[in-house]
């Protein structure tokens, strides 16, 4: 029955090339411009550690003075050189790492290539293992490393390419800011979307290019990039940033569970009023503790436009549809009288109507292809753009899934008021005006 | 107008179709007025002036490798009077930041050093006496810095400067009566007076971001050349050369010495690429918008022929037995019409107020002011008319059935 329905509807279809035209158009651009949104913002708020992002959190404090003060204000964002090294040393998590951005002027032995900078992290021996960065040849730093501030480096994939044709660099020497480091690992392709240990630094940049540890860059006075907030008297001079009343620095902890979050929370309670009580802190203590996807929320990664760009999608493919349903309708109350004649013939109002169904689907699976193909246009017109997530758009295999049962699934429901209506209508009266 | 009411009547036997036309145009009508209104919105920022003359200038940006961040004052200097003897170059500065660049200096500013709170934020720009020329700035009152006022200046331990300029619209803000010229005022949250020397028309801050709007022209100039580790270099060149000087200053910074970085990206760029950079996305928005509108527009047109084009069908037998009872052309012509009209102004009454409604939406969401009712209105006429015109060639069609069509059985 169902070979039979389908060749009606090609059929029928056949009969108005130019309506059918423009109705598989209309769901084609409509699907093509909801998918192409859609997937830029699937991509833009997908999940940076998938399976460990529920375990990792943004520990905040509230270090400043009374000045200002309002109760139940968002604390800060970032954390002190002395609160973010007590937290570290503390050790309550399963890991934990404190780090900023920075840029380090590397110095490359080839006399061919001029030195350049390299954006890169200053950050602590867990970094590694907390984030699951693959390696290529060689590993993280240690603990004593971290401690003895250990002239030595892990560098990206990437940059190992440039400055070491892609072979095992580790144990060569690279030369940043007139210093020497040990070159102790190399990572693998790695590239956590959105950018989400540090945003300061754009939401969906890059990964850095070199790893070093903090107390090295720090030592060393290597420049730090990223924001930094200051109260009361202090000011962000290079010399003193260790003991300086400025906030500059991002700390992350994974715990072994998510139900350990409480614990952890207390324990930062119990860290604020001690550093009440020692006179480090004036104010009433006031601790939040986001996991990351709710870190991601709080300071809005998807960016504004992507979002209004989403909503016009799905409100152009709303018209696009209301526009094929009117069509349709008109289409097949036109063909009242050949239904009817089915009707009178003996077919049940179901079989009709699955029959007109069957036309519809036509149209939905015509214009989902159609939309498949302008959504891989679309994308490639995103690709073309400057932004950071450019390069991210791609379609993959959910949103491919997405997309067709998008186009099937609203041209059926835009063939169901239609044909519902058509399959309402009395056969004899029909059979009468003919 | 007359036939209004035998209309009704038969709309009522079209009722499905009839609600599907007009939600089509009241959907159309609110995203199309949104959508103008975000248009206008990307477009006035995008033509808002940086108050420099923006033909003729080159910006470089320059960081040092392996020189200490304290002693690059000399080189700075070296590069800046190197640049200025080039053939083709008009004048030259080092400055911290500029327009659209992204990234500076903010800080607030006030008239009195005891206020808590300062008045309003700024910019700062560290700049030498060529300032004026290189950026093409106009000087409304007051006098430029004199050459023997410029100090070189540790970035991280910049006070604040006994003399500087500042633009008209931070003047007038500080002192609303007019006199900002010769007055004392704070700036960076310091103590230090600083003395308005000059004023200039205007002058944009770095950022092209929402945060930085409320204080968009409220600049400050000091006569300071900052050292540190980076610098932007802005160059004017004489008319019709900028080309060549693209290619001649970074081959002479580079001659001059090789300790620095000029990034392949962002390093030198005109300053027309700068404003398209700063403002791609906008454009990019704008475009994006139109387009859509365009689309709508014409899926809707589509869609209002395509459904009037049946009812023209089915009711050629009606028309027919009109006709044949004395209705002329023009008769049936004004029913389709008038018809469409009907159904038109249902869509833009109910669509109006989606629109408005729509945009209350995307007030609370998005940063977006409040839709004027102007582009409704105008959304309002393009939607009737387009209308109109879509109806028009099924319309005429309908006309020109002939009176014996009502003999004839289907």
């Amino acid at each position: 029955m169902f070979g039979y329905y389908l060749d009606l509807a090609l059929r029928s279809l056949r009969r108005n090339k130019t309506l059918t035209a423009l109705m598989v158009l209309a769901i084609a651009l409509g699907i093509g411009a909801s998918m192409t949104t859609l997937t830029v913002l699937h991509v833009l708020s997908g999940d940076p550690m998938p399976g460990r992002s529920a375990t990792l959190f943004y520990p905040q404090l509230d270090p400043q003075d009374m000045d200002g003060y309002e109760p139940g204000k968002e604390p800060m964002q970032q954390v002190t050189w002395i609160d973010g090294m007590n937290l570290l040393h503390a050790k309550r998590g399963l890991h934990q790492a404190l780090m900023t951005g920075g840029a380090v002027p590397v110095q490359p032995a080839q006399s061919g290539m001029d030195p350049f900078y390299a954006d890169a992290r200053y950050t602590s021996d867990d970094f590694f293992a907390m984030f699951q960065v693959p390696f290529l040849f060689g590993r993280g730093w240690s603990e004593a490393d971290d401690n003895d501030k250990a002239r030595v480096v892990v560098i990206t994939r990437t940059l190992n390419d440039k400055l070491f044709a892609g072979k095992d660099s580790t144990g060569q020497t690279l030369r940043m800011g007139d210093s020497a480091f040990r070159v102790i690992g190399v990572l693998d392709s790695w590239r956590p979307n959105p950018h989400f240990y540090d945003m300061n630094m754009g939401n969906y940049v890059a990964s850095e290019d070199v790893f070093l540890p903090l107390t090295t860059a720090r030592e060393l006075r290597f420049d730090h990039n990223g924001s930094m907030d200051c109260w009361g008297t202090g000011g962000g001079d290079e010399e003193h940033l260790e003991t300086a009343p400025c906030v500059w620095l991002q700390f992350w902890v994974q715990l072994s569970s998510t139900g350990d979050a409480a614990a952890y929370k207390e324990y930062l309670l119990h860290y604020s009023q001690e550093q009440k009580a020692m006179g480090r802190f004036q104010r009433p203590p006031n601790v939040r503790l986001p996991a990351l996807m709710e870190w991601l929320d709080i300071n809005k990664v998807v960016p504004g436009d992507v979002r209004l760009q989403t909503w016009l999608a799905f409100g152009f493919l709303l018209v696009c549809l209301v526009n094929t349903v009117g069509l349709m309708l008109a289409k097949f109350l036109r063909r009242s009288g050949e239904l009817g004649v089915r009707r009178a013939l003996g077919a049940s109002k179901r079989e009709v109507f699955a029959q007109l169904l069957v036309e519809s689907g036509v149209i939905g699976l015509a214009g989902g292809a159609g939309g498949l193909l302008l959504a891989f246009l679309g994308l490639w017109l995103v690709r073309k753009q400057p932004s950071d997530y450019a390069a991210l758009a791609h379609l993959d295999m959910s949103m491919l899934l997405i997309t067709f049962l998008l186009a099937v699934g609203s041209s059926l429901l835009a063939g169901l008021l239609p044909a519902w209506r058509a399959c309402q209508i009395t056969p004899a009266l029909q059979l009468k005006s003919q | 107008m007359l036939q209004i009411k035998p209309i009704l009547a038969a709309l009522k036997r079209h009722k499905a179709g009839t609600i599907l036309i007009a939600l089509q145009i009241a959907l159309t009508l609110a995203i199309v007025c949104n959508a103008l209104f975000i248009i206008q919105q990307r477009l006035d920022r995008i033509a808002r002036p940086t108050g420099m003359i923006e033909t003729d200038l080159l910006t470089l940006q320059n960081r040092w490798v392996g020189v200490d961040d304290e002693k690059t004052g000399p080189l700075i200097r070296a590069d800046v009077q190197a640049i200025r003897q080039l053939p083709g170059v008009e004048d030259a500065i080092s400055i911290n930041s500029y327009p659209l660049r992204g990234g500076g200096w903010s800080t607030g500013v006030r008239t009195n050093p005891d206020a808590k709170k300062s008045e309003t934020h700024t910019t700062q720009y560290f700049v030498d006496d060529h300032a004026l020329a290189t950026m093409g700035l106009k000087l409304v009152a007051g006098r430029n810095f004199r050459s023997d006022e410029i100090v070189e200046m540790d970035p991280k331990a910049v006070v604040a400067s006994s003399q500087i300029m500042v633009t008209k619209t931070l003047a007038d803000k500080l002192f609303p009566d007019g006199s900002g010229l010769g007055k004392v005022v704070y700036v960076d949250d310091g103590t230090k007076p600083s003395t308005i020397i000059g004023i200039v028309e205007r002058l944009e801050v770095p950022w092209n971001s929402s945060w930085s709007d409320t204080f968009l022209d409220n600049a400050v100039l000091l006569p300071y050349q900052l050292t540190g580790g980076g610098t932007s270099y802005m160059v004017r060149s004489k008319p019709g050369q900028l080309a060549a000087i693209t290619k001649s200053v970074p081959e002479t910074l580079y001659k001059l010495n090789r300790m620095r970085v000029i990034p392949s990206e962002r390093g030198v760029r005109t300053y027309d690429v700068v404003r398209a950079q700063a403002y791609k996305s906008d454009r990019g928005m704008a475009i994006l918008m139109g387009v859509v509108c365009l689309v709508l527009l014409a899926i809707t047109a589509a869609g209002i022929v395509g459904l009037t084009s049946f009812w023209v069908g089915q009711r050629r037998k009606q028309i027919g037995v009109r006709r044949a009872l004395g209705a002329t052309q023009r008769d049936i012509l004004s029913y389709f019409m008038t018809e469409n009209l009907l159904i038109g102004v249902a869509g833009v009454v109910v669509g109006a107020l989606l629109a408005i409604g729509m945009n209350l939406w995307l007030v609370t969401q998005f940063e977006m002011a409040r839709l004027s009712l102007v582009y409704v209105a105008v959304g309002v006429v393009a939607l009737l008319l387009l209308g109109q015109g879509a109806v028009l060639a099924p319309a005429m069609r309908a006309a020109r059935v002939p009176p014996v069509e009502a003999t004839r059985s289907v």
